[in-house]
């Protein structure tokens, strides 16, 4: 390795007179929060991918073993309830959004710094509970990440604190969304017009008014939740005149639009990724930064695709189902818009851009079969299956997985002034993308021929889907495993890199690497285009 | 890191809260169409059993509070921190009645038999159970809210007092007198919807 000179640590450098924790905990500098939320998300991963390896092992063979039917159900809950609320809607948005929205529009911080290091506050004090929630009380809850009613309100375990932690969880995100907007709107650079934003900071808006313009719904679903159970209020009591069909769309309300609060930063990172390593402008920029619009406006009106056999009235399923259909035209416009910016690029096919291929990819696959479960006929017959987790584990792992894990091989080197070692990245793409594809593939297969999901034991005919799927998550644990050994190791030992590394055009890399505390030393003045390459000097 | 002072985002992040604050009641309000549309003559029976009288005093009470709170902008702009405080004072006193007004009127159901889960409330149809239920749900989270604005606005009325909050920066009280304004209002729709439903 080559002696590298004393390097400018840039944000990173240890506060002088500070105790070192205290100097992150309390920081309002938004890269470092960044970091802070990436630090808490991916221990969360971890534990969420615990939870998911040992699922899958007791269902490598059918039958009574490893596990007892109560810590199954327990185990399904916290993988659904860890994945999504701790992981993946915060996982793009708080961690690079927080970093790169405003190195992106020229801004020194996002506008109110303080409430952002509230949000993450709140997120270390949500997760907690929940965590709490494991271990106190009768148990942990046993109802599904949906906390679906009766049995909700009827249940044992600790289902109380859970939906605090919800509660708590969602004021966080919200708290984030309204930054963002005010951030956005108020902090843009001179010249940096909307029409010259970044396609990510143009997903990381579109996601903030899902955020707060839903988010509210959950908080107030969570709170019913605690008040059938502690206040006993019987909103949802058939028995007393409730209806547990409301139920369901409020919690749908919000959890429908909150898978596009996953995917929509993932789509914005790819749409950064494309045209970098195409070396071209983005083909549709306008038509991209609507499709976002588009999908977070649509995707607010399909939630009771959902309950399509719930007993809703054909009128309602038909309304729904083609609402579904019409939120699949802004997506595709998006792939067709990625393909044709890298039609006739040329392309560097660098870690960056393979994650991103890897998404496009994964996500085209869990978006074609999500039409499926739209359809109302073929949802009848597939509802509940294995259909639908292979479905939502392509688009939410293929799709915003993949799209985190291009974030952080695109970014890495912005972040911390270090460059990854390529090969390790691409033969962990490789292992990844194999391991992902065998262990939700089967899932579709077996969810055609009727295996149910959440189910502790299965009967022979799908012992041998099961058993592949099984080895699938192997695979795939043993692909993050080198990539996140290589991200982490790089952070201390990889090759010093300049402030450019890709040939980026957006403004995060016309600043150092890592950025200076203040983010720009003189206010930048905007004149070209996020995607407009030429001129732009790369610096390796 | 540089302070900057940044009014009109101040007041965009607040707007956008309250927005969060509707969607948050709008779940309940979501709730309420669905059972009136299914329960319209047990609602219209169970409304008349509420105290119009003390919800008339309450709707009074709160959209006087609103105006107080307004008059107290207007006072700091001014310069007038006396009577700014003065009238800050007197919102809290009202929001504190307010309180006083909904714990009779909670008391006086309780003494019915009329509470969550009471073996009085499993005696009723199922629509007049179902709007009582509604009418802890809503009025109870209108009643958080109440307390939390009452504390919110005690809070800047010490900002004020100690000048940290002055006429020259009083976004946190406009933000806080919003705030006031979106309790006042949900009560403006809450009082229909229960009261007057009958």
């Amino acid at each position: 390795m080559d002696q590298a000179p004393p390097r400018n640590l840039g944000f990173l450098t240890p506060q002088a007179g500070k105790n070192t924790l205290l100097s992150w905990i309390g920081s309002t500098d938004h890269k470092r929060i960044g970091l802070l939320y990436m630090a808490c998300i991916l221990t969360m991963f971890a534990v969420g991918v615990g939870i998911g390896l040992t699922l899958r092992l007791k269902l490598i063979t059918p039958g009574n073993h490893l596990l007892a039917p109560q810590t199954y159900n327990a185990l399904f809950t916290l993988h659904g309830v860890i994945m999504i609320f701790m992981v993946v809607i915060p996982s793009i948005p708080a961690s690079f959004g927080n970093i790169f929205l405003p190195l992106q529009i020229g801004a020194e911080d996002v506008s109110f710094p303080r409430l952002n290091l509230f949000s993450w506050w709140l997120y270390v004090l949500g997760s907690s509970l929940a965590l709490i929630s494991i271990f106190t009380g009768n148990g942990p809850p046993d109802t599904g990440w949906t906390f679906y009613v009766p049995f909700s309100a009827k249940t044992t375990t600790n289902v109380s604190l859970a939906v605090i932690a919800v509660f708590v969880l969602g004021f966080s995100s919200i708290l984030t969304g309204l930054n963002f907007i005010t951030t956005i709107h108020r902090l843009r650079a001179p010249g940096m017009t909307w029409g010259k934003m970044p396609l990510f900071t143009w997903s990381l808006y579109a996601t903030a008014w899902i955020q707060v313009l839903v988010t509210p719904v959950l908080g107030i679903t969570a709170m019913l939740i605690f008040a059938e159970r502690v206040l006993n209020l019987g909103l949802f009591d058939p028995g007393r005149g409730g209806d547990p069909l409301l139920y369901q769309h409020l919690f749908w309300i919000y959890s429908h639009p909150a898978v596009y609060i996953m995917i929509l930063p993932a789509m914005g990172v790819i749409s950064d990724i494309v045209p970098v390593f195409a070396r071209k402008q983005i083909f549709g920029y306008k038509m991209i930064a609507f499709s976002s619009l588009a999908i977070a406006f649509a995707g607010s009106l399909v939630w009771a695709h959902h309950m399509f056999t719930s007993g809703m009235s054909d009128l309602a399923i038909w309304v729904f189902s083609l609402l579904t259909f019409i939120v699949a035209i802004p997506s595709a416009i998006k792939v067709f818009n990625w393909v044709a910016t890298l039609h006739r690029g040329a392309i560097a096919l660098e870690p960056p851009l393979l994650y991103a291929l890897g998404f496009i990819f994964m996500f085209s696959v869990g978006g074609l079969t999500g039409l499926v479960q739209g359809a109302a006929g073929t949802d009848i017959h597939v509802h509940d299956t294995y259909f639908i987790v292979g479905h939502f584990h392509y688009v939410i792992f293929g799709g915003t997985g993949l799209g985190m894990f291009a974030a952080m091989h695109y970014w890495f080197p912005k972040i911390f002034g270090r460059m990854y070692d390529k090969t390790k990245a691409f033969i962990s793409f490789w292992i990844i993308l194999v391991g992902m594809n065998l262990l939700y593939f089967p899932m579709f297969v077996l969810g055609l021929e009727g295996m149910p999901r959440r189910y502790y034991d299965y009967l022979p005919q799908y012992a041998t889907g099961q058993f592949l799927s099984t080895v699938g998550s192997w695979i795939l644990a043993a692909g993050m495993a080198i990539m996140f050994a290589n991200l982490i190791a790089s952070i201390r030992n990889g090759r010093p890199v300049g402030s450019n590394p890709w040939g980026g055009a957006s403004l995060e890399w016309s600043v150092s690497s890592p950025p200076p505390a203040n983010n720009f030393t003189t206010e930048p003045v905007v004149t070209r285009g996020p995607y407009d390459f030429d001129g732009v000097v790369v610096d390796d | 890191m540089t302070e900057h002072k940044d009014y009109a985002g101040s007041k965009m992040g607040m707007w956008l809260f309250l927005f969060t604050e509707i969607l948050l009641f709008g779940g309940l309000f979501l709730l309420y169409s669905a059972y009136l549309h299914r329960y319209p003559g047990e609602f219209h029976e169970a409304g008349k059993t509420e105290n119009l009288v003390l919800g008339g005093a309450n709707t009074v009470i709160l959209i006087g509070s609103s105006f107080t709170v307004a008059l107290s902008i207007t006072a700091l702009r001014l310069g007038k921190i006396k009577h700014c405080l003065i009238l800050l004072g007197l919102t809290v006193v009202l929001a504190l009645s307010f309180l006083v007004n909904k714990f009779f009127e909670w008391s006086a159901k309780f003494s019915q038999g009329i509470y969550p889960g009471s073996e009085h409330m499993k005696t009723l149809p199922a629509g007049e159970n179902v709007f009582n239920s509604l009418y802890f749900a809503m009025t109870g989270l209108h009643g958080l809210h109440v307390i939390i604005g009452s504390v919110l606005l005690s809070v800047v009325a010490v900002f004020v007092a100690r000048g940290r909050v002055n006429r020259d920066d009083f976004v946190i009280l406009e933000n806080a007198g919003l705030y006031w304004h979106l309790v006042d209002l949900i009560w403006i729709f809450l009082f229909p919807l229960f009261y007057l439903i009958a």
